[in-house]
């Protein structure tokens, strides 16, 4: 059986699957910022009407879910599968919304590089006919990421000028293997877990770009192309500090990366003086901007093709307090405009 | 007059230091905390601490090391009356006020209050 | 290349990137940082002497119970300014000047017991209050505990 594969970790999808639609829902915050008008919902406030902050943000991945389907026009019951995760132990936004969702679901963890990685797996799935429609979402929510990993909501604490401001965000795409698409997946690299042995959790950016260099490079070398062959080459969440990381790998492996043609959601989805310090993170910044900014382009024929890659920094608090360094990863994944 | 501006220059000191250490050495604030209360014990025991005390008054006494202190000279005092025992008594009964008082507002606070979303 | 090689190369490649992350890191201001924690820190001296002093002067505490009322009233305002989604903006900017005094200690217990109250009273609030806080109970009562033994077998 023939692999539909180019080089050594890169996917080439035969028959390009489908997004038919996705939906966004962000917090007040992610409101406030440049892509306001491409968001399905604003919340007013970040419980959204819950009584934990954890219960808004499954309520929230399932608003996104839910409307990224009516867009769509498609019943819940057509649905042959929801690969989604986020960022709260065993994943338990994604887990809630799809026990209300009732579509069978599998549940999915790379950090922020969730968004990335679900659309990759849903686009093997309907490419290679085990399912079709199927929806790929991810999110996150600032308050429940601040009690995980950091620190609680009212404990005084002072954030570093490196330190990022986790998304209160969801975003859903849904895939298919017909109908009218906002734009299609065409080769997907599925990155290698790299770590430059950053220990400072408040340095996200500095723990994912030498995963984002690896896989970017591995890219490249194994489509042949180059950073010009792409409108845009977006990454996740590297924020500030990360994305000059990036910057500085790739022109040292030979593939420099030119400003105008670069973007980070997570340098983008905040105005930079909304006290976000080195940029947005978590899998909803990436999930939420795919659907707000980068899809809507690429249906109007803005941008034609561009290189979708979410970026996750793997940390556990209880491995990080062991003193075990941040793993990275980064899952690339390129997207064309449209119909052919 | 005097003795203020002894207590605001004394106790400012403590925080740069503290503020110092956060930014240079990476420590985390709750580190912080446990620095200076089992510095503030071991000065006070080596009789370092009390001259601080009486020549800046609150300005050593509200930072965490006038903790650490209270705990040392709680336990000294009650070792002096009551033998051993007071090793294990007079420290926590010398803190008993801030530490009951933490307890108690802190859950109180919790009854009354809900974290707010930080949005600004 | 041997193994021993390969290794070296490895940590070669790790220092590379520490220094390139150094590099291109920003710092935090340390002089604007010591100046807000310094008038900060200050004035919650102040605050503290000033309450003794109230204490001794109009309710006849002696020394030793003005201090404790100080330091009781201020953990009560920290608790109050925590609770009302206060304390954490004045600490963003102060740094150590809030950490340092008995207010951290208190925001410290306070934060926590109001963050964990979905989990419930027992387990969220009542567990969770020491997260934070614990270890400086944990350390500054075992270091007293150890000196009140010295000073039985020494008596310096």
């Amino acid at each position: 059986m023939p692999l539909h594969r180019a080089g050594d970790h890169t996917v080439v999808f035969p028959n390009r699957p489908r997004i038919l639609e996705s939906a966004a829902v962000v917090g007040p915050k992610e409101g406030r910022g440049p892509h306001a008008d491409g968001f399905d919902l604003v919340l007013e406030d970040a419980l959204f009407g819950q009584e934990s902050y954890e219960q808004a943000e499954h309520a929230m991945f399932q608003e996104a879910c839910e409307r990224c389907l009516k867009k769509a026009a498609m019943a819940k019951e057509q649905v042959q599968a929801l690969l989604g995760g986020d960022l709260l132990n065993q994943i338990m936004a994604a887990s809630l919304a799809a026990r209300e969702l009732s579509i069978p679901f599998l549940g999915l963890y790379g950090a922020c590089s969730t968004m990335a990685e679900s659309l990759i797996l849903g686009g093997m799935l309907v490419d290679g006919g085990y399912a079709s429609p199927v929806l790929c979402a991810a999110g996150s929510h600032y308050c429940t990421a601040e009690r995980q990993y950091r620190f609680p909501l009212e404990y005084g604490n002072q954030r570093t000028p490196a330190a990022q401001w986790t998304v209160t965000g969801a975003g859903a795409c849904l895939l298919s293997d017909e109908g009218p698409a906002l734009a299609r997946i065409t080769h997907a690299t599925v990155g290698q877990v790299v770590d430059l042995g950053i220990r400072d959790a408040n340095n996200m950016g500095a723990a994912m770009a030498p995963a984002a260099a690896d896989t970017l490079t591995r890219h490249f070398l194994d489509t042949g192309r180059k950073p010009g062959d792409y409108d845009r080459v977006i990454t996740g969440d590297l924020g500030r500090v990360g994305a000059d990381l990036l910057h500085a790998l790739m022109a040292e492996r030979g593939y420099p990366i030119p400003e105008g043609q670069y973007m980070d959601c997570g340098l983008s989805i905040f105005h930079q003086d909304d006290d976000v310090h080195a940029g947005g993170s978590g899998c909803g910044c990436s999930a939420s901007i795919l659907s707000a900014a980068i899809l809507p382009k690429l249906q109007k024929g803005e941008w034609r093709r561009v290189l979708f890659m979410a970026t996750g920094a793997l940390l556990s608090p209880t491995t990080s307090q062991q003193g075990e360094t941040i793993p990275g990863v980064a899952h690339a994944v390129a997207l064309e405009g449209g119909e052919d | 007059m005097l003795l203020y501006l002894k207590v605001f220059i004394v106790g400012g000191l403590l925080c740069v230091l503290g503020e110092t250490l956060i930014l240079k050495t990476k420590l985390t604030p709750a580190r912080i905390l446990v620095l200076y209360v089992t510095a503030g014990v071991i000065l006070s025991a080596l009789g370092l601490y009390a001259p601080l005390v009486r020549f800046a008054a609150a300005g050593a006494t509200v930072p965490l090391t006038g903790f650490g202190h209270l705990l040392a000279q709680g336990a000294i005092s009650a070792v002096q009356e009551t033998g051993l025992l007071g090793a294990f008594t007079g420290g926590v009964t010398a803190a008993a006020g801030g530490i009951a008082a933490a307890v108690f507002f802190g859950f109180l606070a919790a009854v009354c209050f809900k974290p707010k979303p930080k949005d600004y | 290349m041997t193994e021993k090689n390969l290794k070296y190369e490895a940590k070669q490649a790790l220092e590379r990137y520490a220094n390139l992350v150094a590099r291109l890191t920003p710092k935090s201001k340390w002089g604007q940082g010591c100046l807000r924690a310094f008038w900060v820190g200050g004035c919650i001296c102040v605050l503290g002497q000033a309450l003794a002093d109230a204490g001794t002067a109009w309710l006849h505490l002696t020394a030793s119970s003005a201090s404790g009322f100080a330091s009781v009233t201020l953990v009560f305002l920290t608790a109050l300014l925590t609770g009302i989604g206060v304390f954490d903006r004045i600490a963003r900017y102060a740094g150590a000047g809030t950490v340092v005094p008995i207010t951290g200690f208190a925001n410290a217990m306070t934060s926590p017991a109001m963050e964990f109250k979905p989990e419930g009273w027992v387990l969220g609030t009542g567990a969770r209050l020491f997260t934070i806080a614990g270890p400086v109970l944990v350390y500054g009562i075992s270091a007293s505990v150890v000196v009140g033994i010295l000073y039985y077998f020494i008596r310096w």
